[in-house]
């Protein structure tokens, strides 16, 4: 991605370590295989797409622990709720675009039935590139974060995936995880640490708060870095758990920078922003500007020219923290 | 009512501690609209009270509208979404055999259920995995929400289908005690594959005014009229009537 390439040549970057040239469906799937020796109850649910997903690591390395679903999300999401029943703890694997086929599926036999069920989703929002409009899953965040019980997590770098997936092992209950299509930038270091439902700040600031998830973390470095070009101080919120909210890490950057700017690669709909609107007006109600899709579907095209297109690149989030600054400042 | 009776009473074996037990055998009502009857059986039982049966369907009540099982383990999964029952108890089953839990896993499906895409996605899965622990039953009672099933969808040739799915089938008479225990004998002493089995049945069987009347399918109000009759119809003494009456009110 240019964006988060030119991120990563600027010195004052949040600890930026260089590219494993790893997706977040790959990091997902190797890590899920190295911790699966440890958790031993941790079983794999497919629907033809392993390749895909990052679990083909799994296959290889836990084949009597692998099964296959064929292309039937629907059946295979209730029957990861009858296997958590036994005492397993199953990893639902497909693409987001076919969870959200079988939400309601999800939303019965896992949540309403309290199932220790991990449903893990890669190829989310226009990163997933050239398969269009169809399989650019926008609204999964919106769709899984309205189901109650349901943890809701979006990691940003292939070392954040492979905390989470460990972190989502080792929590009880359901959770939606997105992984991601498309090659990710390493850009956490070796110290960073994952906890479902706290923000970790990659940049402190005063002016503005970035608040990002998922692809969209690496851009909001990128423009957080312009921005102090601009005289501007960005902090900068990774919001890796969507649901739970880290509702204290933004209401202390409300008190402290008074606007933000959120981004997501996902409708600007029931996601990151809406969740971030939502605790802010119970909180400390300030300026809020949204970077994701504008209610739109997807379409064609490389992930980065995509990104450039629907408005979700640095100097997209750079301009709307000006604008939320800029309202702020009337106020 | 007697599928139920004969699963419970001869087929699965429960106490109200095997709610702990991961190894037990398991009982979903895929469909889940039924759970009255379910209700109603586990009191009998005693793995509830008879005095919790007025709660059903009230606010604050564990007897949830369908069977919940955050509120009632025994319920396995919660239900009332048709055809998701069935896919949870492939999952028990197949996550037993993959544990070497040794339990069966038993699913009660109506017949207009199987007009959902997802009980053939299942079906299609649980021959798949060669779940010889897993036995589906099909109350068959021909009648289902607005309608005969031949009106609104029609299911024949019934068997026909599950056997090309992969699966053991077989036909009973799901008013005959005998029958139903020996097609679950088969289906326990089959190998390789899941069994089903097709009961036909009637809907309301014993109740002479509510036999085959699918206005009935959804509805649980009652008269004491009503009552009345349908304790006549089902030859119940009005003294074992009353005892089952005291208990319930009292």
């Amino acid at each position: 991605m240019a964006s988060s390439t030119n991120a990563l040549k600027v010195e004052t970057a949040p600890q930026l370590i260089g590219s494993s040239g790893d997706s977040l469906r790959e990091a997902f799937g190797k890590a899920l295989s190295g911790l699966a020796d440890q958790y031993k109850d941790v079983v794999v649910l497919d629907a033809d797409i392993a390749g895909g997903t990052g679990v083909h690591h799994f296959r290889k390395s836990h084949p009597d622990r692998f099964f296959q679903f064929g292309i039937a999300e629907q059946n295979m999401m209730s029957v990861a709720g009858g296997m958590a029943a036994t005492g397993l703890t199953p990893f639902v694997t497909t693409f987001a675009v076919f969870c959200l086929r079988a939400v309601e599926q999800a939303r019965l036999s896992i949540a309403y039935s309290n199932r220790n069920v991990k449903i893990v989703a890669s190829h989310p929002g226009l990163d997933v590139g050239p398969d269009g409009g169809s399989a650019q899953c926008l609204e999964d965040i919106a769709a899984f974060r309205a189901i109650p019980g349901m943890t809701v997590i979006s990691p940003a770098d292939p070392f954040e995936m492979q905390l989470a997936t460990e972190a989502v092992i080792k929590h009880s209950g359901p959770v939606y995880m997105r992984t991601g299509r498309s090659p990710a930038e390493r850009i956490l270091p070796d110290t960073h640490q994952f906890e479902i439902g706290k923000a970790t700040m990659l940049r402190d600031g005063r002016d503005v708060t970035i608040v990002a998830c998922g692809v969209e973390v690496a851009r909001a470095c990128d423009a957080a870095n312009t921005l102090e070009q601009d005289g501007i101080s960005a902090r900068v919120l990774n919001m890796a758990t969507v649901k739970p909210i880290d509702r204290a890490a933004l209401q202390t950057a409300a008190l402290e920078t008074g606007c933000f700017v959120t981004c997501e690669d996902h409708n600007i709909y029931g996601g990151l922003g809406s969740a971030v609107a939502e605790a802010l007006a119970q909180s400390a109600p300030c300026p809020i500007e949204f970077i994701g899709v504008q209610d739109r579907f997807g379409e064609s095209g490389e992930p980065d020219e995509l990104a450039d297109y629907y408005g979700l690149t640095g100097p997209y989030i750079a301009a709307a923290a000006k604008r939320a600054i800029a309202r702020r400042n009337q106020q | 009512m007697d599928i139920l009776a004969t699963l419970y009473g001869w087929e699965i074996s429960l106490t109200k501690s095997d709610t702990d037990n991961d190894a037990r055998d398991r009982f979903v009502l895929s469909k889940g609209h039924a759970c009255p009857a379910l209700y109603a059986t586990w009191a009998a039982l005693g793995l509830i009270s008879l005095q919790s049966i007025p709660t059903l369907r009230k606010l604050g009540s564990p007897l949830q509208g369908h069977p919940h099982v955050v509120d009632m383990p025994f319920a396995e999964t919660s239900t009332g979404s048709l055809g998701q029952g069935f896919s949870a108890a492939i999952g028990m089953a197949l996550g037993a055999r993959h544990q070497g839990l040794g339990s069966r896993v038993y699913a009660l499906l109506g017949d207009g259920e199987l007009q959902e895409g997802q009980v053939w996605e299942a079906a299609m899965s649980a021959s798949h995995h060669g779940l010889s622990n897993l036995c589906a039953i099909v109350d068959y009672n021909k009648l289902q929400s607005d309608d005969r099933n031949a009106n609104i969808m029609a299911l024949e040739p019934l068997a026909v289908r599950w056997r090309a799915f992969g699966w053991n089938a077989i036909e009973i008479d799901g008013h005959d005690f005998d029958a139903i225990k020996n097609a679950l004998d088969a289906a326990r002493n089959t190998d390789g594959l899941p069994t089903v089995i097709i009961a036909h049945t009637i809907k309301g069987k014993g109740v002479s005014y509510m036999e085959d009347s699918a206005p009935w399918h959804g509805s649980v109000k009652l008269s004491n009229d009503d009552i009345s009759r349908a304790l006549q119809d089902l030859s119940l003494d009005n003294a074992t009537a009353q005892d089952w009456i005291d208990g319930i009110v009292n």
